[in-house]
Formats: structure tokens, sequence, C-alpha cells
């Protein structure tokens, strides 16, 4: 199991607890999947944004609510990788890993670097949970975890301790080990306190006993460090805070910023929202936060289905509200057919979708990038609509409103491309000022167009048809599904009509090309030898690895594009300066399909469909083979899956 | 309905210049005059009211009525409508469905537009047929009917719309067929009810399913096999010699004799449009051994779904400013100088 990682440890990270001099950590922390993790990571999360730390981070959970205790299938696990250089991934290998049970320990033990720091909690490593997590030796006795520093106590016992005054019961004692575990990786990493102890009071003001039991587990935790009761690895790491740009942060995962996204966007439209929605993974963080913004004049309607939510957002768009609708890759295909009837009847919409791995059910909690065919080509007739996708969840602000602006200027259903891991990690973002966007200000036709009367679909200049709110006097009208009359828009499916309404609906959407920015590059000079594009969420590894690349003396540049469709009307200009093209993608390689399809481009696919967003190290090594005869290329070999989140045999129950 | 002051017009008004598509002889063209000549009588405002289809024969019905008209997709009609009376609560919206647009790929939409009780007219035009696709049988056609896709007879049951109505919640649910002279009033009644009311409307297709409801809309048969649903009047029919009572036995209803003028002698019961279980029975009364039961079944008000979605929403927004600069810095931040 040995693997080559000089790649990995080429980069600007290193972590060495001798010296606490250290410039970014990466920190998993796992246990089961009812031992509070996702909590705690959050909570770890703002304390390290608090102390003024970039960050990013990786939620990983299983698609069980809740997974058999214990089990293997059952471990849910939370990333975080914060420094003080700019963060824009969630890291590779962890440096520090927090495993709170043996199942824990043996599906994330093999991503933590060599060397690095696993604490554990021994309490858990009864005869039982060993036997549940596969292991026929107790791995904290058999060597097997030599290659790494182990730190193992009996947290489960010290937090029972740590609580005890509080009377509760032994279940409701031991759900206080998060707090415990939390505390101590608090002291290692020099946070506050405070922001925790007030968020556990506001969380718990209706049980100030559980409050403040969960308050003495953090404390117990934090002076367990601080008392030093071990000596060894567990030191103290003090990391600089990152010189950021000067104003207000916060931090926000995509979901929320979509959703914020959408609100502005609508603000600066002068419309209301209507948002329709159907509960699905990961998507529904965002009917929930929608749903708690109505004073911003927002209607959110829970449908009985995925059809019936968009087409509900399809009707109130026709009643002239901004319509959106959202879901994953399942919930997008059930669209499909009424996301069509919005191509045809020319209604804006913003349809938001949160990828995951498919097909089918797939992998519900997991990332992928696999549903951009869907969405640039996924519908029956031609049906072109305008794709958009946002890199992180902070551009996942922009990418709604740039969504909504395009949707209203060009009477359109625009499909926003987010992924589950946007959707759940979260990042410091400097607050915008909403006064800085321009706004869009939406008119709608309130006296009759034509010589006759209304004419529903007489184009302007752009190919854009009017905006008619049922309820204006003397502009009645019948839109629809089947094919209409140029103008009238009364049925009329005679051949030459076809053609005319094809070609009209086709040169709309292409002409929105106009209407976006040019591509521009992330990182590297306008030619060269190797142009790496990516889209969507595979910003930060493809960022970070180019950047590395660079500095070797590689030259590489790195163009996102967050317009899918229509594209950039500079992008085959972009991709015609380097010799070479790489495409990564975490799918078999659409969008390098459309861009070999769009520019007659010879582009390269790097293609990942494991669940887990690309290793920086995979990137790197990827990149070197461009590069074979350059020196400075000492990049090495890489094997990849030693630094991804392990695959074990999983065993369904 | 909705609470719009009501303006004149004429059946001309209500006339777009369409040419209309259907079969000549259709049964839906008596039913499109009824609309047009029920509209005016009503004092709806054709700038303020949307007809909003599926697909199939029925659901081109929008573009032949000058008001606002979406022809959305099939089975859809429902969920469309939400968002229009969501947006726009003082719309009055119609929708127009058929048997297999309603009660088929449309089911679960028109189940939950009932039970959410959104204020709208859901004709559902039923001829027992896919007409559009060239005749298959449909969720209503009676077992047996031969078609392009049953030579040997269709082997389903068949759905009955006003009891699936009845039971994904109701409370508005009436009968009554495209040549019915009641049609019209039937039409009022829905449109006075504030909330979801549902109308079956039996519908002859002379291609496909030609006379299939004349063992009881026929002249010479009608008197005896259809029962008029009144408010508080008798349920006589048979020009009055027959009546629907009560079994106690098998808590149903039971056809039973009149002599003379006693009915009440005879246990015929009152209609009564708010109660619900009489409905349920009306609509599950076996035709043949009983006779079709047309008119207003039931008619009982209850809080429409886009009152309490907007009662909701001014609950939870009083007081709050919609500050959007204050949205965007919610939750905990902080400031690097």
């Amino acid at each position: 199991m040995m693997a080559t990682i000089s790649s990995v440890e080429s980069g600007p990270r290193h972590f060495d607890p001798g010296d606490g001099a250290v410039e970014a950590v990466v920190v998993r922390f796992a246990g089961d999947s009812g031992d509070g993790m996702q909590l705690t990571g959050g909570q770890f999360t703002l304390s390290t944004a608090l102390a003024g730390n970039d960050l990013a981070t990786f939620p990983d959970f299983p698609a069980e609510i809740r997974a058999p205790q214990g089990t293997l299938f059952g471990v849910s696990a939370f990333q975080i990788n914060f420094g003080s250089s700019e963060i824009t991934t969630a890291g590779d290998a962890p440096d520090v890993l927090v495993a709170m049970n043996p199942a824990a320990l043996k599906t994330n033990i093999h991503a933590l670097k060599p060397g690095g720091l696993v604490i554990v909690d021994s309490g858990e490593f009864g005869k039982r949970n060993l036997e549940k997590a596969k292991y026929a030796e107790d791995p904290l006795e058999d060597g097997s975890l030599a290659r790494w520093q182990v730190m193992a106590f009996d947290i489960s016992a010290l937090t029972l301790e740590a609580v005890k005054p509080f009377g509760l019961g032994n279940k409701e004692a031991l759900r206080c080990k998060n707090m415990w575990t939390l505390g101590l990786a608090l002291w290692m990493f020099d946070r506050a306190r405070q922001p925790l102890v007030d968020w556990l009071k506001a969380k718990f003001a209706g049980n100030p006993v559980l409050a403040e039991a969960n308050i003495a587990a953090l404390n117990a935790g934090h002076a367990y460090g601080e008392t030093a009761e071990l000596a060894g690895p567990l030191r103290r790491l003090h990391i600089d805070p990152v010189p950021s740009e000067p104003g207000l942060y916060r931090t926000v995962t995509g979901a929320e910023a979509i959703s914020l996204g959408l609100v502005t966007g609508c603000r600066l439209a002068g419309l209301p929202m209507f948002f329709g929605g159907y509960p699905i993974t990961p998507a529904s963080a965002i009917l929930h936060h929608l749903v708690r913004m109505k004073e911003f004049g927002v209607t959110t309607f829970q449908a009985e289905d995925e059809i019936a939510a968009i087409c509900a957002a399809i009707g109130a768009s026709y009643a002239g509200q901004l319509g959106v609708t959202s879901s994953s890759g399942p919930g997008i295909a059930l669209k499909g057919e009424a996301m069509g009837l919005a191509v045809m009847t020319e209604l804006p919409l913003v349809i938001v979708n949160s990828q995951r791995g498919g097909p089918s059910t797939g992998l519900p909690t997991k990332t992928e990038q696999s549903d951009l065919y869907q969405a640039v080509y996924g519908r029956n007739g031609d049906a072109a609509l305008p794709v958009i996708a946002a890199r992180s969840p902070t551009d996942a602000f922009a990418c709604a409103i740039e969504a909504c602006r395009i949707a209203v200027q060009y009477m359109t259903p625009v499909i926003l491309l987010t992924d589950g891991y946007i959707a759940n990690a979260s990042e410091p973002w400097k607050v915008p000022d909403p006064a800085a966007f321009a706004p869009f200000p939406v008119s709608f036709l309130e006296e009759p167009n034509g010589a006759d009367g209304v004419l529903p679909y007489k184009r302007d200049a752009r190919g854009v048809r009017p905006w008619i709110r049922p309820g204006t006097p003397g502009l009645m009208h019948r839109i629809g599904g089947i094919e209409k009359a140029l103008d009238t828009g009364n049925i009329d499916y005679a051949p030459d009509v076809h053609q005319a309404q094809t070609d009209a609906r086709k040169a709309r959407i292409d002409g929105i090309a106009a209407a976006i920015p040019a591509q521009d590059l992330c990182l590297g000079e306008a030619s060269g030898k190797l142009l790496v594009v990516g889209w969507g969420s595979t910003y930060g590894p493809i960022h970070q690895a180019v950047r590395r690349a660079r500095k070797r003396g590689l030259a590489v540049s790195h163009a996102h594009v967050r317009h899918i469709w229509p594209l950039s009307a500079n992008l085959g200009d972009v991709l015609a300066a380097f010799d070479h093209v790489l495409v990564p993608e975490m799918n078999t390689g659409q969008f390098k399909t459309v861009l070999r399809d769009r520019f007659l481009v010879d582009a390269v696919s790097l293609t990942k469909t494991s669940g887990q967003p690309f290793a920086i190290a995979e990137l790197d090594d990827s990149i070197a083979r461009f590069f074979d005869d350059v020196p400075g290329n000492e990049g090495g070999e890489v094997e990849v899956n030693e630094t991804q989140l392990p695959g074990p045999e999983i065993e369904q129950p | 309905m909705n609470d719009m002051t009501s303006i004149e017009t004429t059946l001309k008004d209500w006339e777009t210049d369409q040419e209309v598509r259907w079969c000549p002889g259709c049964g839906d063209y008596a039913i499109l005059k009824a609309v047009q000549r029920t509209l005016p009588l009503l004092g709806a405002d054709p700038k303020n009211t949307v007809f909003v289809s599926g697909i199939g024969c029925s659901s081109r019905f929008p573009y032949y009525v000058e008001s606002y008209g979406f022809h959305s997709i099939h089975g859809r009609a429902p969920a469309v409508a939400t968002g229009i009376k969501l947006a726009n609560p003082n719309l009055d919206v119609w929708l127009v469905t058929g048997d297999g647009d309603g009660m088929s790929i449309g089911g679960n939409h028109t189940m939950h537009v009932l039970r959410r009780n959104l204020d709208c007219q859901i004709m559902l035009f039923n001829n027992e047929i896919y007409g559009l696709t060239k005749g298959q049988y449909s969720p209503t056609s009676r077992t047996g009917t031969p078609s392009p896709s049953s030579p040997a007879g269709s082997v389903d049951r068949p759905a009955s719309p006003c009891a699936f109505a009845l039971g994904a919640g109701a409370r508005f649910v009436a009968r009554s067929y495209d040549v019915s002279k009641d049609l019209s009033e039937v039409l009022q009644a829905a449109y006075r009810h504030k909330g979801a009311a549902f109308i079956e409307i039996f519908q002859n297709c002379i291609v496909y399913n030609k006379d299939r409801f004349d063992d009881f809309t026929d002249k010479s048969v009608a008197a005896d096999r259809q029962v008029h649903c009144r408010d508080g009047e008798p349920l006589l029919f048979a020009k009055g010699t027959k009546g629907l009572a009560l079994d106690l036995e098998t808590l149903s209803l039971k056809v039973v004799d009149v002599d003379g003028e006693d009915w009440r002698g005879a246990g015929v019961l009152v209609h009564n449009v708010r109660n619900r279980g009489l409905a349920h029975m009306l609509v599950e009364m076996p035709f043949g051994p009983c006779p079709m039961a047309l008119g207003v079944i039931h008619d009982d008000p209850a809080p429409t779904f886009e009152s309490a979605v907007l009662a909701e929403r001014e609950s939870v927004i009083a007081g709050k400013a919609a500050d959007l600069g204050k949205l965007l810095a919610r939750g905990q931040t902080w400031t690097v100088t």
C-alpha cells in the first residue's frame, strides 16, 4: 500500500506538529452518522472562519439518515482545509483524522497522510464495534497504524465524566462526545470557544441543562489538550489568519448562496419570486432557505412531485412572477417535458440542478458533474436553453443573479448547474453590497403591440417576445406547447412555420452569447502549451494544480467556464491559442465533447466518477503528462486512490 | 370565482377568431357554447379569466375562449393553474381536462389540486375514450370496451371521476353532460363555489365512442334514468314516481316507488349539498339498478389553498423588513480591516 506522494508534498501545505508554524491543515472528522459529525464540522468551520483563516469544507455523509450504528456504511465524515494562504479545495489527504469508532477509522485511515495524526475514541473499540467494522484484530494494538501518529483515549469515558454533574442519561451524555472532540480540536488549532458556547446556548435555549452539559464537554475537551495530559503529537497549532480584502465576512454554503442570489436577482428584476420544489437530496436545502425569506416577496410551494413543481413555476411566470424550480438529476429528468413547455411558450424560468452521482438514484449524497448533457441536450425537440455553472459556493450567488437576468431579458428558461459539493460546502464570503449589482427591471406589455390587437409572439430585434400578464386589459391571448404562428401565436404547424419558429428559437438563444462576458483566464498566459478548461466545482483543485505547475515553470493556463450554453463568443479563440486542451470533469467527458463539437479542438479528458471531488494530486499528474520532456516537471507519479476517501467493501444490511 | 366586480359581456365577447378544430358533431361544441353563454351570466371579466388545459381534444378549449388561455402539457394543467393562482389570486381560473388527461396521466395533480382546495373550476370532459390519439380505451372506459389497443375488449375496471374527487377531498362535486339544459346551472354553481369545484361532464365522442351515454341521455330514457340533485329538494326521478332512499342494511342508496305525492312516506331522501356521506352514496350508486345522479352533488366550501398560503405568508413576515443588505449579512460575521 505504499504510495509515491511527492506531488502531494510539493504543494504549499505541510503538517509539522513539531514547530507549530503551519500554512494550512486538513482535518477530517469521521464518526457514526448519529455522532453529530456534520455538526462538529460545521461548528469547527465557523470558528475557523472567525479566526480569519481561509477555508474550504467537504461534508461527506451516507444516504441513510441513521444507518445501523457502528457499521462501515454508516460513517459520516466532514473535512475542512484551512490555512493562511488562499484555500480553494477541501484538501486532498488529511493531516489530522478524528475517528469516533472503528468503522470511521477503517473507512478513512488510508486517506490520512503518512505521518499524519489520528485521534481515536478508544472507548468505542470494543469487540462488537470491531466486528461491525470488519476488523479481525484491534488496529490500535496490532501495529497496522504504524505509519501514522495515533492518539487513542477513551473519549466516551472522558465525556461521561465531564457531564456527570448534569445527571443526563447514558445515551444523552454520550451524545456530548462530539462537543468534547470539538473542544480538543479547538485547542489544537487555537480557536476561540466563545462562539460555540453562544451557539450551544441558543441551540438548547429550551433545555439549559443540555446546553450546560454540552458546554462542559466542550470545555473538558479543550482542557484535556491544554493540561497536556499527554505529551507527543498533541501540540497546539496556530495558523495565521489569511490576508484578505477588508470588509464584512461570513461563511456561506452553495445552497444558501443560490437562495440569496435568487432573491437578489428577483429584486434586481423588480419581481416577486415563486419557487416550486419537491424534496430531493441534495437540492432540498434551497427550499429550506427560501421558505425563510418570504418577506422578500418569495412564495414557496412544496409540490406533489417534480413535474408539478416546475409546472407551477411556469404558471407563476405566466402570471408575471419569476418562476424558479430546483432539483437534482432524477428530478430534472422528470421536469424535462415541462422545460420544453417553457422553451415553447418562451417564459422566463430558473431551474437549479444540484447535481449528484447518477444514473437513476445513483449516489444521492455524493457529487458528480454528469448532468451536463441533460442540461444542454436533454429535452425532446430542438429545445435549446441557456446553461450556467457555478464554480464554488460563493460563485453560486453571482450565478443565480445571472440566471435570473438572462431568464427575464431573453424570456427563456435557464438552467443553473451546481452540485452536491457546492451545495453543502461552505466558504468565507465577503458579504456583497446589493447596490453593486446593476438592476435589470422587467417591463410587461401593457398596450396592444399590433395594428389589430395583441401579438404575443411578435419578436424584438433580439428575437424576444413580450411578457404579458393575465389581468391586463385588452391583451387576452392564448399560448401553449403546440407549434404556433409567427406573431399571433395561433396554432399553426405548417412546415414553413415550424421551420421559421425553430430557427427563431435557436437564434434567440445563440444570441445570448453577445450578452455574456468574454471567457477569461483565471491563471496563466493567453497562449502556451496547455490550457486546463474546467467548469463547475472542479475550480478549486484545477486552480491549485495549475498554480503548482506554474511554480514549477510549466506553461499551463486555467480557464473556467461559467456559461456552458451558449458558450462565450471568444472561447474558440481562447482554446486555439494553446497546443493542448485538458478538460477535467467529474463525469465521463461531457464538456469535452461539447468543446470538440463546437470548436473542432482536440480536447483531452481527465475524468472521475467516484463521487468524490478531484484531488489536486490527480490533476498534477495529468498536467505533468503534457510536459514529459520539460525541465522542472518533477511531479512524479501519483497513486491517486491513496489520497482519496476510501472505498472499503461496504455491505448493505 | 374571485371577488372582482362583475362586468357585462355577451356570448359574442367570449368567442375567439380561431377556427374550432373539433370533429363536426363533437360534444365539445355544446360545452363550449354553454361556457360562453354562462360567463356573461356570472359577470366574468375576460381580462381576469384564464382557461388552463393539458393535452387532448378537450384541452384545445382555451384557444376558443376570448380570455387568457394556457394550453400546457399532458395532465399538468392543475399544477400550472396552481402557480397562476398563487401568483395572482385575483384571476378566475378554469381548468379544462379529460378522462385521460385528468384521471390517467394527470391523476396525481387532480388529486392534489382538489385536496389543497385551490380556488378554480375543473371541467373534466369524460368521453370514456382517448380521442386525440385515435380511440384507445381510457381509465373511465367500461370493462370490455373494444378499441385499437384492446381489440378483444378492455379488461381494466373503470375509475369514477366523481368518487375519485370526493376521495381526494373535493368540496364541490357536480355532474352534467354536454347537451344537458342544466349544464349552465351547474357551471354557475361551480363558479360561485369558493374553492376547487370539480365538474364531470359526460361528452359524446361521435368518432370513437359514439352515443356511449345514450343509456341515460337519450330523450326516451332520460326521465327514468337521471336523478337531478337540487339542494333541499327530494331525490325524485321518473316524473316523481321513483325516488332514492337509504337502504339501512347496506348503507347505500336504493330506488323506491313513490305513491302519488307521498315521497316522504316512501322514505325518499332530501338532497343536502353539504352532506358528504350522501354525496359519496350518490356517486357510488350503481348505474342500471339506480339512475345517474346529475347536478350539484356536493357543495360545502372550505378555506382555499391560495388564501391559506397568503395568510401564512402575512403572519410570518409581519413586522419583518425586507432589507436585502441585512439578509446577505445574516448569521455570524466578522470584519477584516
